[in-house]
C-alpha cells in the first residue's frame, strides 16, 4: 500500500496542477481566460450575481378561443358565399358547430371544411355539423406559439442582443426566462405582461355606445370595447381591422405637439396602402386605436393618413418607452401568465457572495485547528488535502460551468466539515493499529486498508442523497446537489489519493519506525 | 499533547441504553408525527404559493411598526412582516391572494408601491400555486427515492437486517426533524427539503461507518454475543464519530454566524441533523440489529485470530 508507484503520484500531481489551473481564473478575476489560461470562472447563480428567473405559462387557450372564433367568421362568411342556409353558429371551447337548413348541401359543406386543413376533424350526424379541433392541429399550435413566443420575449428582454438572458421552453407550454443583472424587476414584468397587440378600427357611428348599451345587442359586425384609462367609457368599434401591429415598421418614444409623451409609429408598405385607403374614404370619423382589446385614444381622421402616425394617451415617459419596445418587438401570439418568480438585487447578491467567502474561511479555519489540535503532524497533513480539495470543487465548478449558488455555497462549507471525515478514518484506524503495537508503516499501511471500504460505502450513500436533489431539486437546490456531489467526489480523491501521498513522501524521508498519532 | 474529546480506550455499555433510547425515541418520532398532524408546518410561499419580498431601508433603520400598519391597509389577506438579519432588513411575507397569476403580480407591485423610495427591494418571490404543488410533489419524491436508494444500496452491500435498521434510523432523523419545524414554527422550504436530504446522507454516512465495523467484527469474533461486538464496534468508532460531527459542526457555526439570514435555517437545521443523526447512528440504528438475530459465521476470509484483550 505503501508502495506509491511513480505514475500515481504523478496522477496526483497532475489533477492537482490541472485544478489549479483550472480554478486560478477566478482567483486571478479575469474573465477572458486571462489570456494563457483554459478556464472561465464561475458560473454564479442569480441568487448570488442578481437578476430575474421567470417561469412563464403561455395561455394556448387563448389563442386556441381565437382560431375557433377566427374559423366561425370563416364558415358564416364561406357559407354565405355558397348561399347554404344554417342556423345555430355556435362556437364552444374546441369545435364550432351548426345546423344547416337543407338536406342536400353535405357535398358543398364537407368540400367547405376541407379547405380549412387538417387542423380540423369533421363530424356530422343529419343536419348538424361539429368541426373539431384534433389535437394535431392543438400540438402544432401549441408548438408554434411557444415558438413564437419565445423570439418575442427575446426581442422585448434583449432587443440589443448583449445581454445574454436564458429563455427556454419547458414542457408543452411553458418558458423558463433567466436573465441576469436585472436592477428594476418590475419593468421586466410589464414588458412580458402585455401581448400588445396593435390595431386600428374604425369607430361605429350607426349609435353610440351607451345606445347599444341600453339595447343590449349591438349592430352586426361591432362590438364594444372598455377605454384603457379606466374611466368607465365604452366605444363601440367595428370588428374589421384596418391596420394591425405587423404591419408597423417602427415605433419610438417621443412627445406630440402639446409636448405629451407619444409614440410614433410608421408603417410598412402594405399598412400604408391599406390605412390611406381606409382614412382617404372616412375622414371626418372617429378612429380607434386598439391595445389588447382596450381603445388607447379615438382621434378623429382630419385628413387622408400614409406612412406614420402618432399614438398618444394617458402615457408617462417611461410608459411610452416601454410600449414604444414591445410594438417593435411584435405582439406576442398569446397571453403570458407568470408561474413563478424569483428575483434578487445585484446588493443581495453581492452580500451573499462576501458573506459565503467569509463562512467559508473561518469555516476551513476552524476545520484546520481542530485537526491540527487532534492529529498534530497528520492533522496538518489532511489541511492540506482540504485545501487542495477545495480548490478542485472551485475547479470542477469552472471547468464544468456549473452554476454556483447560495445553498451551493453552503454544499463547499459543508463537505469541508465532512471532507475530513475520510482523513479521520483513516486516522483512527491507523491509531487503533497502532495501539495493537504495530510498527509504523505497518500501522499506516493496514489503517488506509481497511478504511479504504467504509470510505467508499459512507460516500456512496450520501451521493445517492445528493443525486436525489439533483434530479427532483430546482435551481439554487440543483445548485447545491451540484457542489455538494462534486465534493463528496473530490474528498474522497483527496483524502485517498492527495494525504496518502503526503503520508508516503514523508515516510520515505523520514522513515519513521515509531511514531505518536 | 493532542486534544481528544474521547480517550482512545472507551467500553461503554451503550446497549444498556436500548430500552431508555427506544422509548425516547418512539416518543421523538410519535410526537413529531403528532405535531406534524395537529399543529402542521409553517409552508413557505415555495410550497404554498404566495410572495416573499425583501427589502432594506436606504438611510437608517426601518420602521417596522409604521410599515406594517401601512401594508394592512393594503387588504392583501395575511401579511407578516419582520426583521431579517440585520436592522435595515425586512422581510414582507403576503399569502396567496385570491385569483389567478395576476392577481399576484398586481399585489407585488402594491407592495412595492407601498415600500416607495424609503427602501430598495433587494429579492422577490412570487411562487403561482401549481407550482407550489408541483414543487411540494417533487420534495417528496426526493425524500422518497433517496430513502429507498439508501435502503437498496446498504442491502446489497450488507445483510437485509443491517438496511431495515439503518432505513428506520434515517426515517426516525427525518421525521424528527419535520417535527422540529413543526415545533419551532420555522419556515419549511425548498432548502428545509434539501437540509433533510443532506441530513439524511450524513446520518447514513455515520450509520454505514458503525455497521462496516459491526460486519467487520462479526467475522472476527465469532465466539462473542452480539450486544458485545456491537458495543465493541461502537466504541472502536466512537473516537471517529464525534470528530466528525465535531467538524462538520464547526463548519455549520461557521455559516450560522457568517454565512447571511438566508443560509441560516438551513444551517440551524443541519446543526440538528448532525446531532440526531449522529445519535440514531448509535443508539437507534445499532439498538435495532441488536434485536436482529445476525448470523456469525457466514463469511470466512480475512478472519484474525480473537485477540479483544481491552488493556
Amino acid at each position: 500500500m505503501l508502495q506509491f508507484e511513480l505514475w500515481k503520484k504523478l496522477l496526483v500531481l497532475l489533477i492537482a496542477f490541472v485544478g489549479i489551473v483550472y480554478a486560478l481564473p477566478n482567483i486571478v478575476g479575469n474573465n477572458d481566460g486571462a489570456g494563457f489560461l483554459p478556464g472561465k470562472q464561475i458560473n454564479l447563480g442569480l441568487d448570488l450575481q442578481g437578476g430575474s428567473h421567470l417561469l412563464l405559462r403561455v395561455d394556448v387557450d387563448a389563442v386556441k378561443k381565437e382560431r375557433l372564433e377566427d374559423l366561425g367568421e370563416s364558415i358564416r362568411r364561406d357559407f354565405r358565399g355558397k348561399k347554404i342556409r344554417f342556423s345555430d353558429l355556435n362556437v364552444g371551447s374546441d369545435a364550432v358547430s351548426l345546423t344547416v337548413r337543407d338536406m342536400d348541401v353535405n357535398e358543398t359543406v364537407q368540400r367547405i371544411f376541407i379547405d380549412y386543413g387538417n387542423d380540423y376533424s369533421t363530424e356530422n350526424e343529419g343536419r348538424v355539423y361539429k368541426l373539431v379541433f384534433n389535437e394535431v392541429g392543438f400540438a402544432a399550435m401549441q408548438t408554434r406559439t411557444v415558438d413564437q413566443s419565445i423570439e418575442i420575449i427575446r426581442r422585448r428582454l434583449d432587443p440589443e442582443g448583449t445581454k445574454e438572458p436564458i429563455i427556454q421552453r419547458q414542457g408543452l407550454d411553458r418558458i423558463l426566462v433567466q436573465l441576469p443583472g436585472v436592477d428594476d424587476p418590475e419593468a421586466v414584468k410589464r414588458l412580458l405582461g402585455r401581448t400588445a397587440k396593435l390595431t386600428f378600427q374604425l369607430v361605429d357611428m350607426q349609435m353610440t355606445a351607451a345606445e347599444a348599451m341600453q339595447r343590449g345587442r349591438t349592430p352586426a359586425g361591432t362590438m364594444l370595447m372598455d377605454s384603457e384609462n379606466d374611466d368607465g367609457r365604452k366605444y363601440l368599434i367595428e370588428k374589421r381591422v384596418m391596420v394591425s401591429g405587423e404591419m408597423l415598421d417602427g415605433a419610438t418614444a417621443n412627445f406630440d405637439q402639446n409636448n405629451r409623451p407619444a409614440v410614433s409609429f410608421t408603417l410598412n408598405s402594405n399598412g400604408a396602402r391599406r390605412f390611406g385607403k381606409v382614412t382617404g374614404e372616412n375622414i371626418g370619423r372617429p378612429f380607434a386605436i386598439i391595445l389588447d382589446g382596450k381603445v388607447v385614444s379615438a382621434p378623429t381622421i382630419q385628413s387622408q393618413i400614409f406612412g406614420n402616425g402618432q399614438i398618444t394617451g394617458d402615457f408617462s415617459v417611461a410608459e411610452t418607452n416601454e410600449l414604444a419596445l414591445v410594438l417593435r418587438a411584435g405582439a406576442l401570439p398569446a397571453p403570458l401568465i407568470i408561474l413563478e418568480e424569483r428575483s434578487i438585487g445585484p446588493g443581495l447578491g453581492a452580500d451573499s457572495i462576501s458573506a459565503g467567502k467569509f463562512a467559508t474561511i473561518i469555516g476551513l479555519v476552524l476545520v484546520a485547528i481542530y485537526m491540527v489540535l487532534s492529529y498534530g503532524f497528520f492533522g496538518g497533513l489532511a489541511v492540506g488535502a482540504l485545501t487542495v480539495n477545495i480548490i478542485l470543487i472551485i475547479a470542477a465548478l469552472s471547468a464544468l460551468q456549473a452554476t454556483l449558488t447560495l445553498p451551493g455555497i453552503a454544499g463547499i462549507v459543508l463537505t469541508m466539515g465532512m471532507a475530513v471525515d475520510a482523513n479521520v478514518l483513516v486516522f483512527e484506524r491507523i491509531r487503533e493499529e497502532l495501539a495493537k503495537g504495530r510498527s509504523a508503516i505497518a500501522a499506516i499501511e493496514s489503517g488506509y486498508q481497511r478504511a479504504i471500504s467504509t470510505i467508499i460505502d459512507s460516500n456512496l450513500t450520501t451521493l445517492f442523497a445528493a443525486l436525489f436533489l439533483y434530479i427532483f431539486g430546482s435551481g439554487p437546490i440543483k445548485g447545491f446537489a451540484v457542489t455538494l456531489g462534486i465534493g463528496i467526489t473530490t474528498s474522497m480523491f483527496t483524502a485517498v489519493m492527495v494525504t496518502r501521498l503526503f503520508i508516503v513522501i514523508w515516510v520515505e524521508r523520514k522513515r519513521p519506525t515509531k511514531f505518536v498519532l | 499533547m493532542r486534544l481528544k474529546l474521547v480517550p482512545s480506550d472507551t467500553s461503554i455499555n451503550f446497549l444498556k441504553f436500548y430500552r431508555f433510547a427506544g422509548i425516547f425515541s418512539s416518543l421523538l418520532v410519535l410526537g413529531s408525527i403528532g405535531l406534524f398532524a395537529i399543529v402542521g408546518l409553517n409552508l413557505g410561499i415555495d410550497f404554498r404559493g404566495g410572495i416573499l419580498i425583501e427589502a432594506r431601508h436606504n438611510s437608517g433603520k426601518a420602521d417596522i411598526a409604521k410599515l406594517r400598519g401601512e401594508l394592512e391597509t393594503l387588504g392583501l389577506g395575511d401579511i407578516s412582516l419582520q426583521g431579517f438579519g440585520t436592522d435595515t432588513d425586512i422581510l414582507v411575507r403576503i399569502q396567496r391572494q385570491n385569483g389567478d397569476e395576476k392577481a399576484q403580480i398586481a399585489a407585488i407591485q402594491l407592495v412595492s408601491k407601498t415600500l416607495g423610495n424609503d427602501y430598495d427591494v433587494r429579492r422577490t418571490e412570487f411562487v403561482g400555486p401549481t407550482i407550489g404543488a408541483e414543487l411540494a410533489e417533487k420534495g417528496i419524491m426526493a425524500v422518497v427515492c433517496a430513502l429507498l436508494a439508501i435502503m437498496v444500496y446498504i442491502w446489497f452491500r450488507f445483510e437485509w437486517q443491517f438496511s431495515v435498521a439503518a432505513i428506520l434510523a434515517v426515517t426516525h432523523d427525518v421525521l424528527s426533524t419535520i417535527g422540529l419545524f413543526a415545533l419551532t414554527n420555522f419556515e419549511f422550504n425548498l432548502a428545509t427539503v434539501a437540509a433533510i436530504l443532506t441530513i439524511a446522507g450524513y446520518s447514513i454516512n455515520d450509520t454505514v461507518v458503525v455497521f462496516d465495523r459491526v460486519r467487520e467484527n462479526l467475522r472476527r469474533y465469532k465466539s462473542f454475543n452480539l450486544v458485545d461486538i456491537l458495543n465493541k464496534s461502537l466504541n472502536e468508532t466512537l473516537s471517529r464519530t464525534v470528530m466528525t460531527s465535531v467538524t462538520t459542526l464547526l463548519a455549520l457555526i461557521a455559516i450560522v454566524i457568517f454565512g447571511g439570514a438566508v443560509l441560516r435555517d438551513f444551517a440551524i437545521a443541519m446543526i440538528w441533523g448532525v446531532l440526531i443523526g449522529t445519535y440514531s447512528s448509535v443508539f437507534v440504528a445499532v439498538g435495532l440489529l441488536s434485536r436482529f438475530d445476525l448470523k456469525q459465521n457466514d463469511d470466512d476470509d480475512g478472519v484474525e485470530t480473537p485477540q479483544y484483550e481491552r488493556s
